[in-house]
């Protein structure tokens, strides 16, 4: 924690977790989709569900989803961007007992066909935590510029990744594998030290085996 | 920096609370200190703003309940009856409305409690003509006060109630506002600790769970505790319980509070007949 920390962030009110921390997880999710979102079916859950309207966590989200940052004055009004945008989305109320208080379910389409589900909570403080992507536990905040890649479990493919990222001189902070079944879909989340470029990313996604790779930047200092 | 003993410990070497916090925070991050000046001062002028846009009288929050009162309190014969005070009241309440109606500000510490410390500086600034220099310097030692609140107690409503988040920021309030007026490091400490001591048990306590009533309130009565507490201190005035000694007992009342009064709108206020929606 550091002073700007304390004197910040510099955010569109009224809540750091309601307000700052949904629009994270709304930019974050388009992050990961990768794309420009045509349609979201968002499920709210806890205290999230409760007072969503008058936080504007709503507003928060859709913004996020739009590609606002939690300073961008335009959340107030993200809903009508999104019309205008012909982003469609709906709520619900979420099960999902035993979670943390303010947890959202995002599931997320593409207008060409890519779909994401994405469950996230804020934890205080505009402090987010991405808990899982579609169905596969996550568990990163963001703090750090984050690689998600999906890819065929199959031998060889952590170190060939490793690989490239070491050609590109990046440091692995954390690397985390989770995957659905021996030889299915497995998901890798890379905590990097500095930041990846268009050039990695399009290189990764060209390596056999690999399915998607996203990548949500940090949060940029200070702000 | 863990503690306020070591702040003022660092004070003593580098000149005040705010030169150590800065230098603190330059090593910290490994960067020229000119650029975490320019960054300070990008807060304040985002808290200027907020202070000004919050004075609509056309401002309206989600549900309704708030927006609109500071252009009440911002006018001459109000803001001039009660000297810096009124000025300084006026702009905590129109920076809480404004950002109760989604409007950009800077969270001090908190989003819920953002206009005591700049309804505060930005007050002393336009009566007593401080540089914005003087400001970023006394925003710097704020926040050190409040990192070390953060580290040692809490500055979440939902894990200490109001005084972790409104006692706090008047605790930073105060520090800054005595560097501000010329007063040592150590009397500094004594503002902070004042101020935590006399919000010491506020609870928190949002009307149907949102940031509008009484936070707005608790941000005008939070300035008048900073600047009770500056001026107690700038006298000369000596707490005789030291600033990391209250800020330990705030924790301590914090975990002692009952859920119901802490963020989660079922006691207190929010508990209220004509507020609550029950009968």
């Amino acid at each position: 924690m550091d002073l700007f920390d304390i004197l910040g962030p510099v955010m569109v009110g009224p809540s750091s977790s309601h307000t700052a921390g949904a629009a994270r997880i709304g930019l974050i999710t388009r992050l990961l989709l990768g794309t420009e979102p045509s349609q979201a079916r968002i499920g709210l859950y806890g205290s999230f569900q409760k007072t969503y309207r008058g936080h504007g966590t709503d507003k928060a989200l859709i913004g996020g989803l739009l590609g606002m940052a939690v300073d961008d004055e335009r959340l107030r009004e993200s809903l009508r961007y999104a019309d205008e945008q012909g982003l469609r989305y709906s709520f619900y109320n979420a099960d999902a007992r035993g979670a943390h208080p303010n947890t959202v379910i995002m599931d997320v389409d593409s207008a060409d066909g890519r779909h994401i589900c994405v469950q996230a909570a804020s934890i205080g403080g505009g402090e987010i935590e991405v808990q899982s992507i579609n169905g596969l536990e996550a568990g990163f905040s963001g703090h750090e510029n984050t690689l998600v890649i999906t890819q065929k479990d199959t031998k060889g493919m952590i170190a060939q990744i490793s690989s490239v990222l070491s050609a590109s001189s990046l440091n692995i902070a954390t690397m985390r594998v989770f995957r659905r079944s021996v030889g299915g879909e497995a998901m890798m989340v890379i905590e990097i030290d500095g930041e990846a470029d268009k050039t990695l990313i399009d290189c990764l996604s060209a390596m056999p085996g690999i399915y998607h790779v996203a990548y949500v930047a940090a949060r940029s200092k200070g702000v | 920096m863990q503690t306020i003993a070591e702040f003022l410990r660092n004070a003593a070497k580098y000149g005040d609370l705010g030169k150590a916090a800065l230098r603190w925070q330059a090593k910290e991050e490994g960067c020229d200190e000119s650029i975490l000046m320019a960054r300070m001062h990008d807060r304040l002028s985002v808290m200027r703003d907020s202070a000004k846009a919050g004075l609509s009288p056309t401002l309206r929050s989600v549900s309704g309940m708030v927006g609109g009162q500071a252009a009440k309190m911002f006018v001459p014969e109000e803001i001039n009856r009660f000297g810096l005070l009124g000025k300084a009241g006026a702009y905590a309440m129109s920076i809480a409305e404004y950002n109760a109606c989604m409007g950009k500000i800077v969270a001090a510490p908190t989003a819920g409690s953002c206009g005591i410390l700049p309804g505060a500086l930005l007050a002393a600034q336009e009566q007593d003509g401080f540089t914005d220099d003087d400001l970023v310097m006394a925003l710097f030692t704020a926040a050190g006060i409040g990192r070390i609140i953060a580290l040692q107690a809490t500055i979440s409503g939902a894990e200490g109630g109001c005084q972790a988040e409104c006692g706090a920021a008047a605790a930073m309030a105060a520090a800054a506002l005595v560097q501000l007026y010329g007063g040592t490091p150590e009397a500094s400490t004594h503002a902070s600790a004042f101020a935590l001591m006399n919000m010491l048990g506020l609870v928190c306590d949002p009307v149907h769970g949102l940031v509008e009533v009484p936070c707005v309130y608790r941000n005008v009565g939070g300035v008048s505790q900073a600047l009770s507490a500056a001026q107690m201190a700038l006298s000369g005035v000596k707490s005789p319980i030291p600033c990391d000694e209250v800020i330990l007992a705030m924790k301590d009342v914090g975990d002692a509070l009952p859920a119901s009064l802490r963020e989660t709108g079922e006691g207190g206020c929010a508990a209220c007949r004509s507020v609550c929606g029950k009968k």
